[in-house]
């Protein structure tokens, strides 16, 4: 077996030095009872790296990609181009076969590039601190609403009817377990700023979303006004990273916490995960954050080095009392993250930005002019809800056939919201203009 | 006329001992390097994007004000800084990474070849399911062989990481006392006093209260304590325990332990981190277990790294299989699909955990990994890594204190009796690092004093562990003779100790741009 180092000499050796007959000894704990008799029954033996490779190929090829033809699939992830460097440096074997960074002598490399992509998350959102990564954006938003709660002593939390319902679904179900209350605001597609009037002093923070699920951007600056007049604050969620280099990022908007999904910059879309979660927040809840933390120190030669900190917040050091559960998060995206970030730069960020919103522009210019097709959202950035006349799984049947992927039905996320004709569809700087030509000509043929 | 000597072979002088001071920062081959903040331009950039028309009609004017101030790279200034960075990490490619209850094995690169085949790595969660069937196929095969690994009936594929399984675990048994109509009187979690921290964390954040059981002198749970606790109490929730437990020991009366929970109304909760010990020989459901979370990025070897992404599938018991989070897959005459709403088949979830459907690129690499090993090879895995551990526990323990008596499983737990007065576990672990090891594990599992945590894995040769356990030998020699040289480990890191009182003192978390005075200083 080509993983294990140790021959059948090297086994009897140990065997004798340890003065064990054979490595059954090892297992007389295990009840009579639960000991097997040979192998586990229903599974293959080992198998030659071709043979795995072969098999592995085989399900990758049932499954139609994202650059197998025109593509709009959106909704909380997103197809972007990835540097071929990127890949490569998540690839080094120093950064990709490591653990958390709990020894920070021998560590220096994750831990350096943890707090550059602290910096670079902080910058990006606009907010003060951020932490290390969380899971994803939806773990993170959750987790923002549970901190909210803790950092206010309240026990509700309101969510606005364009948060991205996974995401709600995993607050409430978070929320509910440790008895606090969910208000969910009816599905809308511009009712973001809705928010401000439901926010009284029993309300731990509102949760609101630019760009939200229907693709609508806002400036929330009301709703935190509205939340803080009422010592209550305001979660801005996003999912599209990219977005934060065009559209009014979180702490221009009063956002107390900053959460979201950063996907979209180094990582590629690999049918949901991993991903990484982003979480910032403003200087004064910092010790109420949940996750690692990355911070400046100096070595015993007075050189500058960094280590995780404030883990007197983490359940490895406060068990029972520590912000979160969280142990393992999304390093090696992170990693990917800041890369991505490095090459990208501010500058680069902001014309990837640019050019995500122009495509997008140009795709509702190019289905608005389809007849019977109305375009939903009234601002966006890379993505936006349509309707049409028909079913909008049907529609997207039809357009699978003709070999465009068109978006996601809300319905799919949202089948109480009598929204059955609605498609969200996104574009981004892989789009061209021929995939756009293409869509708009397959949608005339079946609406 | 001086000779020639282009050319001519080198011949070394002795170098007199002392530091070196470079001016550079640089020591050898390893480069100093400042943050991207310091060495990068706002106006640089790393990528060569098409020219934006400027169009922004559709925004309404909600932009960004201030711009991010970020510096970029180019390619080549940024391929050398995380190469030069990377340099400073310790890893598995380069040595034994004994880090206890990590499960630090070699990450085969098969597993990376085939999570980036782009029918895995650009496929979209949302697009219609139709489109992949092959995704769909995998996940479903993943779980056949988790379940039948473990013996259990169920297994929810979403959490993220071991910790997210946990939650997932505790959530199910949460929904099964709700459905039973004791969700509110049946509140109490027993955890070990040995446990992981996630454990008493998760059942917190869950709603439920901890209370903690004590470990007996055999380091298993105290069965009196245990015992006593479920006589005088009425709302027993459950019971969560780690199985081989974190003293790298199999709970003798785990079977026991089981029943009693369950004729006390509760469930059992078995933390799956060192599944790696039994894998193959052992089923956690021939044990009583109700939810059990599996690390893939321990036993099943996806990368950890430098911190995750993880991803912790957990199988479910009888008892707890209906209320599995959604989404899950099912598979019938048309295929296999996603089951994505609290409706028919998921009527009864406990709800939903994450966006999308779990770590698929965790998923792909366990699943190339256990078609590699196969049975007859994950059984394997387990024998080699429980015989590593039991080897390192015999050649060190004449130096060192085992905690416990007799054989370990996977790993092998020593406490800092043998040190001298003034040495502490810390400074064996810092000259571990001078001999070229990452440390063990240190001060954990609480209940022993001054823990060192060993776990070497199925990967490491026989060559390789001697070589370890001669490192480790000098070093507890010296630690036994109160070698005061100790305190000061490491000598030969990338960094000397680092100042971690200071960090959390007053936080550092970003970096800022130096102020006119501090540069007019320099």
């Amino acid at each position: 077996m080509r993983y294990l180092p140790l021959t059948p000499e090297d086994r009897a050796a140990m065997l004798n030095a340890i003065g064990a007959s054979s490595v059954d000894d090892f297992y007389q704990d295990v009840p009579m009872s639960a000991r097997l008799d040979g192998l586990i029954d229903g599974l293959p033996n080992h198998q030659g790296e071709l043979a795995v490779e072969r098999h592995m190929a085989r399900l990758a090829g049932k499954n139609r990609t994202a650059s197998d033809g025109p593509f709009f699939v959106g909704a909380g992830a997103y197809k972007h181009h990835v540097p071929a460097s990127v890949d490569m440096i998540i690839q080094r074997s120093e950064f990709l076969t490591t653990y958390t960074p709990y020894q920070p002598e021998i560590a220096q490399g994750t831990l350096q590039t943890l707090f550059e992509f602290q910096t670079q998350v902080a910058a990006m959102t606009a907010m003060d601190v951020a932490n290390a990564s969380m899971y994803d954006g939806s773990t993170a938003c959750a987790e923002a609403a549970v901190m909210a709660c803790r950092v206010t002593r309240r026990k509700k939390v309101v969510l606005s009817g364009g948060l991205h319902p996974h995401y709600a679904a995993a607050t409430r179900l978070l929320c509910e377990a440790q008895g606090i209350e969910v208000v969910e605001l009816e599905p809308a597609i511009d009712g973001e700023l809705d928010l401000a009037n439901h926010v009284d002093e029993t309300t731990a923070c509102v949760i609101g979303q630019s760009p939200n699920v229907f693709g609508t951007v806002t400036d929330l600056s009301p709703v935190a006004d509205a939340a803080h007049a009422q010592k209550a604050l305001l979660v801005s969620v996003f999912t599209e990273a990219v977005s934060l280099g065009l559209v009014t990022p979180p702490g221009e908007m009063g956002a107390d916490i900053a959460v979201g999904e950063g996907q979209s910059i180094g990582n590629p879309l690999t049918f949901g995960g991993p991903y990484v979660g982003l979480f910032a927040c403003t200087q004064k809840l910092v010790r109420q954050m949940p996750g690692r933390l990355c911070g400046e120190t100096v070595d015993a030669e007075g050189e500058r080095g960094f280590v995780l900190t404030l883990s007197t917040r983490e359940q490895h050091i406060r068990r029972d009392k520590a912000t979160s559960n969280i142990c393992t998060n999304s390093g090696l995206c992170a990693l990917a993250f800041t890369a991505h970030m490095t090459l990208l730069g501010g500058k680069g960020l902001a014309q990837l930005a640019q050019l995500n919103h122009e495509a997008a522009c140009d795709l509702a210019d190019a289905l608005e002019a389809v007849p019977g097709v109305k375009i939903l959202t009234p601002r966006f950035f890379n993505e936006f809800a349509f309707e049409t006349p028909v079913d909008a799984e049907a529609v997207l049947a039809m357009l699978d056939e003709r070999g465009v992927l068109g978006g996601v039905r809300i319905s799919r996320m949202l089948p109480e919201a009598g929204m059955g004709n609605v498609i969200i569809a996104a574009a981004t700087e892989c789009t061209t203009h021929e995939d756009i030509a293409a869509y708009a000509a397959a949608l005339k043929e079946v609406v | 006329m001086g000779m020639q000597t282009i050319g001519r072979p080198t011949t070394p002088v002795s170098a007199e001992t002392g530091t070196v001071q470079t001016v550079s920062g640089s020591k050898g081959l390893l480069q100093h390097e400042d943050l991207i903040f310091e060495i990068g331009d706002v106006d640089k950039t790393g990528v060569d994007l098409p020219t934006p028309t400027g169009r922004t009609d559709r925004l309404g004017g909600v932009t960004r004000k201030q711009a991010t101030g970020l510096p970029g790279l180019s390619e080549p200034e940024a391929v050398r800084h995380y190469m030069r960075l990377s340099q400073q990490n310790y890893a598995i490619d380069l040595g034994l990474f004994p880090l206890g209850s990590c499960t630090m094995k070699h990450n085969p690169r098969l597993n990376e070849k085939a999570a980036r085949m782009p029918g895995f790595a650009d496929i979209h969660p949302m697009q219609p399911q139709r489109t992949v069937q092959g995704a769909l196929e995998l996940i479903d095969e993943l779980a056949t062989w988790l379940k039948t690994l473990t013996g259990m009936p169920a297994v929810a594929m979403s959490p993220k990481a071991g910790a997210h399984g946990e939650l997932c675990g505790m959530l199910a048994i949460r929904q099964a006392l709700m459905a039973r109509g004791e969700g509110e009187t049946r509140k109490r979690v027993l955890v070990p006093a040995s446990a992981h921290g996630t454990n008493p964390a998760t059942a917190i954040q869950c709603g439920f209260i901890v209370d903690e059981i004590a470990a007996d002198a055999r380091g298993r749970v105290d069965m009196a304590d245990l015992k006593g606790k479920l006589e005088t109490t009425d709302d027993i929730a459950g019971i969560m325990l780690t199985n081989p437990n974190t003293c790298g020991l199999f709970e003798t009366d785990i079977k026991e332990i089981a029943d009693l929970i369950h004729a006390a109304g509760g469930y059992f909760y078995c933390d799956g981190a060192n599944f790696n010990a039994i894998v193959g020989r052992v089923r956690p459901g021939d044990l009583g277990v109700d939810a059990m979370h599996i690390n893939l990025h321990k036993t099943f070897s996806t990368p950890h790294g430098g911190g995750g992404p993880g991803s912790g599938p957990t199988v479910l018991s009888d008892a707890l299989a209906p209320y599995a989070p959604v989404p899950f897959v099912v598979k019938d005459e048309d295929g296999f699909h996603l089951v994505e709403d609290m409706e028919r088949e998921g009527a009864e979830a406990f709800g939903r955990m994450v966006a999308f459907h779990g770590q698929m690129g965790m998923f792909v690499r366990a699943l190339t990994y256990m078609l590699s090993h196969g049975a007859d090879g994950l059984k394997q895995v387990a024998e080699d890594a429980v015989l590593n551990a039991n080897y390192i526990q015999a050649r060190l323990k004449g130096v060192m204190t085992p905690a416990f008596d007799g054989y370990c499983m996977h790993e092998a737990l020593f406490s800092d009796a043998f040190t001298a007065e003034g040495i502490e576990t810390i400074d064996i672990a810092k000259a571990l690092i001078d001999e070229g090891y990452h440390p063990m594990t240190m001060y954990f599992p609480l209940v022993v004093h001054g823990a060192m945590l060993i776990e070497p894995t199925e990967t490491e040769s026989k060559q390789e562990l001697d070589r370890f356990c001669d490192a480790l030998s000098a070093v507890a020699e010296r630690a036994a003779a109160g070698d005061e040289g100790l305190k000061a480990a490491p000598y030969l890191a990338p960094k000397t100790r680092l100042d971690e009182t200071r960090a959390a003192r007053k936080p550092i978390l970003k970096w800022t741009p130096p102020t006119p005075e501090a540069i007019a200083a320099e």
